[in-house]
C-alpha cells in the first residue's frame, strides 16, 4: 500500500480517463482513450512491421534528439552568460546598477512575446530556437544566482580576506562557492522554463522537434500524438529535472551533510 | 625582536552612524600590545571589544584615532594579522584540511612546502584523523580549532581572538583554554584576546585590559604575573583569586553603569 499510494491519483486519473472515453461523455473522436495513446505512442516509438511512410511511425527519437539537443544547447548557453553575469551583478555594486535594470525592465517579457522578434532576426531556424530557449533559462538562472552571491556570509568573506584573499580568490574560492546552491536552484527553474521554450520555439519556429510533431499532430487530427507529445516532454523534463538535482547533491556535498547534522 | 608596540591604538574612537540612529562604540582608546604579549581585552558585552578588533584587523577603520601596526596605519585585512572569530567562521564546502591551507593556499605556497607544518598544527589542536571531514561533521569545540590550526598555519605576526570560545559549553571551553595555553607557550605568537569571561582573561594573558561598558574606554590594565608554564590549576591559586577579585570590583562598577545605560544591543 505504502508503495502504490504515490500511483493512486495516476491510476484513478486513468480509470476516469478510460471511462470518459468508452462511456462517450466526451464528443467520440476528439479525445482518445489511453489504450490508443499507448499504441500510438508504441508504434511512434518502435515503427511497425510493415513498412509504413506515417510520419508518426519510428520517428519518437529523432523527434526527442531534436528537442533535447535544442534544450541542452540554449540551457548550457544561458548557464555560461546567465552564471557569470550573476556573480557579478551580486558582487559589484557598479555593475549592478549598470545591468540589473534592464534584466528587470526585459524579464517580465513572456517568452511567447518574443517570437515574432526571434524570427524576424534570426528566421525559421535552429538559431530562433536557442535564442528562445536560451533566453528562458537565462533569467531565472541570473537572479537566482544574483541572490546567492549576495547572501554570501560577511564572515566567511572577511576569514577569507584575513586570510590573504584577493577578489578573484574570493569570488571563486568564497562567493561562488556560496553561491552554489542558489545557482542549482536557477538552474533547475531555467532547464524548466527551457522545454517551455523549445515547445514554443518548434511549434513555430522551426520544423522538427517535440513541438513541430505536436502542432503538426494537432493539424491532422491525430489527438492521440498530441496526448503522446506531452507525456514525452513530460517525462524529459522530470529527467532532466532528476539529473541536475542529481548532479548538485555530488557537488554540494557537504550541504547534505549539513542536513543531517 | 624590538621593544616597540606590534599593535598600537592611539585614542581611538569608533562612532556608528546607522541611519540617524548615533552609536558610540568606543571612546579614546588607547593600548599597545608588545612582541610576543598575550594581551586579553576585557568588558561586558556591547562595550566594543569587536569593534575594536575589527579595526586592527582592518574589517574596519576609526572614526578619529590611529590603529598602528608595526608603526604603520592598518588600512585592509592582511594575513600578518590573523583572525581567530567567536563563529567558526569555516568554508562549508572545504574539508577539515582545505580550511587548515586555505591561507597557505592563497597565498600560492607549493603544497610541499607546508605539508609537515599543516601536519604538526593539526597534530597539535588534535584534528588528527579529520583531514577530510566536513565542518558539518564537527562538534562546536572542533570546528574552532580547525579555526584556530588555519591561522597557526599562516604563522601570523600577531593573533586576533574575538570571544573564541564563548559560543562552547564549559568543558568544551577548558579543553580549548589548556589547548591554547599550550600553543602559545610553544610559539609565543603576540595575541590580543577578547573576552567577557574573566577567568580566561586571567588564566591565558600576560595583561589585562578591563573595558567601560559603552561607550567602551579602557578603564585599567592589570599585569597577570602568574608563571608559565599555566594550566588550568593556577585559577585556585591566592594570587589569581586576588586578581580576580580586583577585576570583579572593576566591573561590578561597570555593570552598574550599564544597567543604567539600558539593555545592550548586542
Ligand atoms: N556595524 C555596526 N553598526 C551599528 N552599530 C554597531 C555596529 N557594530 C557594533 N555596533 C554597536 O557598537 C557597540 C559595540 O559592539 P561590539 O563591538 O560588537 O561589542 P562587544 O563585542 O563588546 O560585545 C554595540 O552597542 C553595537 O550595537
Ligand atoms: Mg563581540
Amino acid at each position: 500500500m505504502r508503495r502504490l499510494w504515490p500511483a493512486l491519483l495516476p491510476l484513478a486519473f486513468l480509470g476516469l480517463w478510460t471511462l470518459a472515453v468508452e462511456q462517450r461523455w466526451v464528443t467520440e473522436g476528439i479525445i482518445p482513450s489511453p489504450l490508443q495513446v499507448a499504441r500510438s505512442w508504441q508504434r511512434w516509438i518502435f515503427g511497425s512491421p510493415v513498412k509504413s511512410l506515417s510520419p508518426y511511425s519510428g520517428t519518437w527519437l529523432a523527434a526527442v534528439l531534436y528537442s533535447s539537443r535544442r534544450v541542452l544547447q540554449g540551457f548550457l548557453l544561458a548557464a555560461a552568460v546567465g552564471i557569470p553575469l550573476g556573480l557579478f551583478v551580486g558582487w559589484n555594486r557598479l555593475v549592478a546598477r549598470l545591468v540589473d535594470p534592464s534584466i528587470q525592465l526585459l524579464r517580465p517579457v513572456p517568452i511567447t512575446a518574443w517570437l515574432p522578434f526571434a524570427i524576424a532576426v534570426f528566421g525559421i531556424y535552429d538559431a530562433s530556437a536557442l535564442f528562445l530557449i536560451g533566453l528562458g533559462a537565462f533569467y531565472p538562472i541570473v537572479v537566482n544566482t544574483t541572490h546567492g552571491v549576495r547572501d554570501t556570509n560577511l564572515l566567511l568573506l572577511r576569514a577569507a580576506r584575513m586570510m590573504g584573499a584577493g577578489e578573484a580568490t574570493i569570488l571563486t574560492k568564497v562567493v561562488f562557492r556560496s553561491a552554489l546552491p542558489s545557482i542549482f536552484t536557477g538552474l533547475r527553474l531555467g532547464i524548466g522554463i527551457a522545454w517551455t521554450a523549445v515547445i514554443v520555439a518548434e511549434m513555430i519556429a522551426v520544423k522538427s522537434g517535440l513541438g513541430y510533431v505536436l502542432w503538426d499532430a494537432y493539424y491532422v487530427g491525430r489527438m492521440d500524438i498530441c496526448v503522446a507529445t506531452m507525456l514525452s516532454v513530460g517525462l524529459l523534463g522530470f529527467v532532466s529535472d532528476r539529473a541536475l538535482q542529481l548532479l548538485s547533491r555530488v557537488v554540494l556535498k557537504w550541504r547534505t551533510l549539513e542536513a543531517h547534522a | 625582536m624590538s621593544d616597540r608596540a606590534v599593535v598600537e591604538l592611539a585614542e581611538v574612537w569608533k562612532v556608528f552612524d546607522t541611519g540617524g540612529r548615533r552609536v558610540e562604540a568606543l571612546q579614546a582608546v588607547s593600548l599597545a600590545v608588545a612582541r610576543n604579549e598575550f594581551a586579553a581585552i576585557l568588558g561586558p558585552s556591547g562595550c566594543g571589544k569587536s569593534t575594536l578588533l575589527n579595526m586592527v584587523a582592518g574589517f574596519d577603520a576609526p572614526t578619529r584615532g590611529s590603529v598602528l601596526f608595526d608603526g604603520e596605519p592598518v588600512r585592509a585585512p592582511d594575513p600578518r594579522r590573523a583572525v581567530v572569530f567567536q563563529e567558526p567562521a569555516l568554508f562549508p564546502w572545504y574539508t577539515v584540511l582545505d580550511n587548515v591551507t586555505f591561507g597557505l593556499r592563497t597565498r600560492g605556497l607549493p603544497a610541499a612546502s607546508y605539508r609537515a607544518r599543516v601536519e604538526a598544527f593539526i597534530e597539535q589542536v588534535g584534528l588528527r584523523g579529520f583531514e577530510a571531514h566536513y565542518p558539518a561533521e564537527l562538534s562546536g569545540g572542533m570546528k574552532q580549532r580547525v579555526g584556530i590550526a588555519r591561522v597557526l598555519v599562516m604563522e601570523p605576526d600577531v593573533l586576533l581572538m574575538d570571544e573564541p570560545f564563548g559560543s562552547l559549553d564549559a568543558q568544551t571551553r577548558s579543553l580549548m583554554q589548556e589547548l591554547l595555553l599550550s600553543v602559545w607557550e610553544r610559539h609565543q605568537q603576540t595575541v590580543l584576546f577578547v573576552t567577557h569571561d574573566i577567568e580566561e582573561a586571567l588564566l591565558l594573558a600576560d595583561s589585562v585590559s578591563v573595558m567601560t561598558a559603552r561607550p567602551g574606554r579602557i578603564k585599567k590594565r592589570l599585569a597577570v604575573e602568574l608563571p608559565r608554564p599555566r594550566s588550568l590549576e593556577v585559577t585556585t591559586s591566592p594570587f589569581f583569586n586576588d586578581l580576580k577579585r580586583e577585576v570583579l570590583a572593576l566591573i561590578r562598577e561597570e555593570s552598574v553603569k550599564a544597567a543604567a545605560y539600558g539593555p545592550e544591543t548586542r
